[in-house]
């Protein structure tokens, strides 16, 4: 019988199915971070019981560290002794623990993939919604609460329910300018925060196809955006070549086994989808969002919708948010002044991300008004860009690297946006609060965030597409 | 051990916002803490206190009128984040239940995990709801797990709700996830040893 791809790899992992139970998933790698560990921790400690498979289990430091002199001891009381917590529990139960110091610190969703420990076929789980990203490689990858991150621990299996399965197509070329970022937030603008909910998406397409890791890991890791439990992206020759050579990528032998395996993923052709849904790559501009979620994103040419555009019972809801961001109606975001401007996340802070900045910012300056920072995935991005001199670029451009980290998207650690402030972010949720208390966030492309550095304002990076040497 | 849920009836709070998302239930800043208990005292922080930490009078939770143990809100409710500690933070404010008409999947499988019954009623009746009790605040729900309904108490009005079985049994009789899978032990180690790709 024809499969998808993601019944393919769950149907490989399935310990046991029952009717009326949902099935026990084996999982192959399991991330944690400081976060959303403690608790699971202690719930083992309880109940008596080992971590189950010490190494399939991973573990870092990256929401509540501090991204600027790491060397020193984190400052805030509550954020050092969750880190510290974490490196007691995994010197307690034999977990290998990248954390502070470490050459592989990093944010947990970039460094699986760099590492070589993300692969096409396997099951990932974490406790952080993000880990979608990790589908990019045709994996299946999501994020999990502390109470299953316990389970996981304990077992190495998880109760999950399959979910129903959506096809999301991109076909054609993409606009200069317009990059992986782009693209999803086009996707979530149209199908909205909650359109993917109950769903495991694929995502499809020559347009897909035709990006980098770095740019599939971008549209994977904002499906939860829009309400799906995950997304994944059938593995080609830009995988294997990028999983090739990785410090924990199979070697040898193993490595040829492994790579037959990958080139049998892929949804057959006459695969049955619950949804499918297809969009052209030339509607897509640079995106921004204009509200607080991420579905509520339009093209940075565009106007902010008017309330009555709304049902009268979604109109409360679309006026809180625009009293909030301190928008009015049918407002053109187009030269509006911004304070911050964030580079970083998991969604937007690989090497890739980090090398189109400082392309773009090479030879310019930011603008006085605006504060930007610029913040690697982990520390081998950190390393990376030093090495490419990239470093020496953001110090002429007025603003310096900073430590591998979540910093400023999640309002967690030091780096927050103050209250009323405007904050063009290359992270993934622009909710209330969600970089600070009062922050206000656009969330758009890694390039839109450059050039609104160096103009001040919300700018259309097309204008300043004559600069873009890289791009020739 | 997961808290047992079998039936209520009980005033309600009305929250009649979409998409609210788990920053607002518990924003980051309050995840520190390594243990689960204390995160109703921050429940919606940002939305119920000022940045003097003085309670805003125009919220809901701070309004004397409205009190109960099942929460009310609108559509797509707990989006975003995985964090637990929203459910732990609803649970631990003293709510028993959630309706929405809508729920995002990783609240709804942490709600469940932490026995705070996710109750998905139709956008028509979660209407009915709001109307009843901003027409009278002292309006009560009935949520009956066994049978799978919530009935508006004042109007006789009823709808039945969905829920996996698995996850019903869990929550009438306290079954834990770990307890089950433990007790496949065997499988799992079987299929470990199982040539896998």
């Amino acid at each position: 019988m024809a499969k998808t791809l993601f019944d393919k790899i769950w149907d490989a992992h399935v310990v046991s199915s029952k009717e009326g139970f949902p099935d026990i998933l084996y999982i192959d790698t399991h991330f944690i971070h400081e976060v959303t560990s403690p608790q699971a921790f202690d719930g083992l400690r309880q109940r008596g019981l080992p971590v189950f498979r010490p190494k399939q289990t991973v573990a870092t430091a990256d929401h509540n560290v501090p991204t600027w002199d790491q060397h020193l001891p984190i400052k805030e009381e509550l954020s050092r002794y969750q880190v510290d917590m974490l490196t007691k529990n995994c010197a307690e139960f034999g977990v290998e623990l990248y954390g502070l110091g470490h050459p592989y610190q990093g944010i947990v969703h970039v460094i699986g993939p760099e590492l070589g420990i993300t692969r096409p076929g396997s099951t990932y789980v974490c406790g952080d919604s993000h880990t979608s990203t990790h589908g990019a490689f045709g994996s299946i990858a999501f994020g999990i609460g502390t109470s299953q991150v316990e389970q996981v621990l304990a077992t190495q299996c998880l109760l999950q329910s399959r979910p129903k399965r959506m096809k999301i197509e991109v076909n054609g070329t993409l606009q200069q300018g317009v990059g992986a970022k782009d693209i999803i937030l086009y996707i979530i603008s149209k199908i909205s925060a909650a359109g993917g909910t109950g769903y495991f998406v694929e995502y499809a397409g020559d347009t897909i196809r035709s990006l980098s890791m770095e740019g599939r890991m971008t549209i994977c890791n904002m499906s939860i955006e829009m309400g799906a439990r995950g997304g994944l992206i059938a593995p080609d020759q830009t995988t294997i070549d990028y999983v090739k050579g990785r410090e924990f990528a199979p070697k040898g032998e193993e490595w040829d086994k492994a790579v037959a395996y990958w080139e049998t993923l892929y949804s057959d052709e006459d695969a049955e989808f619950d949804s499918v849904l297809s969009f052209k790559a030339e509607d897509i501009e640079p995106m921004i969002t204009y509200g607080t979620n991420p579905g509520m994103g339009i093209g940075v040419t565009q106007h902010v919708p008017a309330t009555e555009d709304f049902e009268a019972k979604e109109q409360g809801s679309y006026k809180k948010a625009l009293d909030y961001m301190g928008l009015h109606d049918n407002e053109q975001l187009l030269g509006k002044p911004i304070d911050y401007v964030f580079i970083g996340s998991c969604t937007n802070s690989r090497i890739e991300d980090l090398r189109q900045v400082a392309a773009f910012v090479k030879g310019k300056h930011k603008a006085d008004n605006v504060v930007v920072w610029v913040v690697p995935g982990s520390k081998q991005v950190e390393q990376q860009a030093i090495a490419e001199g990239l470093d020496k670029i953001f110090e002429s451009a007025g603003f310096p690297l900073r430590e591998p980290g979540c910093s400023a998207c999640l309002g967690m650690n030091e780096d927050k946006i103050p209250a009323g402030k405007y904050c063009v972010s290359t992270s993934n949720r622009n909710f209330e609060g969600r970089q600070g208390p009062n922050s206000r966030t656009f969330l758009a492309s890694p390039l839109t965030a450059a050039a609104a550095a160096i103009t001040g304002r919300v700018t259309d990076v097309r204008e300043m597409l004559s600069e873009l040497e890289f791009q020739e | 051990m997961t808290k047992i849920f079998k039936h209520i009836q009980t005033s309600v709070v009305p929250l009649p916002i979409e998409n609210i998302d788990t920053d607002q239930i518990i924003p980051a800043r309050f995840l520190k803490a390594t243990t689960r208990e204390g995160f109703g005292n921050n429940l919606f922080r940002d939305w119920r206190f000022d940045e003097n930490d003085q309670p805003k009078a125009d919220f809901v939770l701070n309004h004397p009128t409205y009190s109960g143990k099942v929460l009310v809100a609108g559509k797509n409710f707990g989006c975003g984040s995985s964090r637990e500690h929203a459910a732990w933070a609803i649970s631990d404010y003293g709510f028993d239940a959630v309706v929405s008409s809508f729920f995002a999947d990783i609240f709804k499988g942490n709600a469940l995990n932490n026995g705070l019954l996710p109750v998905q009623v139709s956008d028509d009746f979660l209407k009915k709801i709001f109307d009843a009790v901003f027409a009278d605040h002292t309006t009560e729900v009935e949520i009956d797990l066994e049978n799978q309904f919530i009935r508006i108490s004042s109007t006789g009005e009823k709808e039945n709700f969905e829920i996996n079985p698995y996850k019903k049994a869990c929550l009438i009789n306290g079954y834990d996830d770990i307890d089950y899978i433990l007790s496949n032990r065997q499988a799992v180690e079987e299929y470990e040893k199982a040539p896998n790709p």
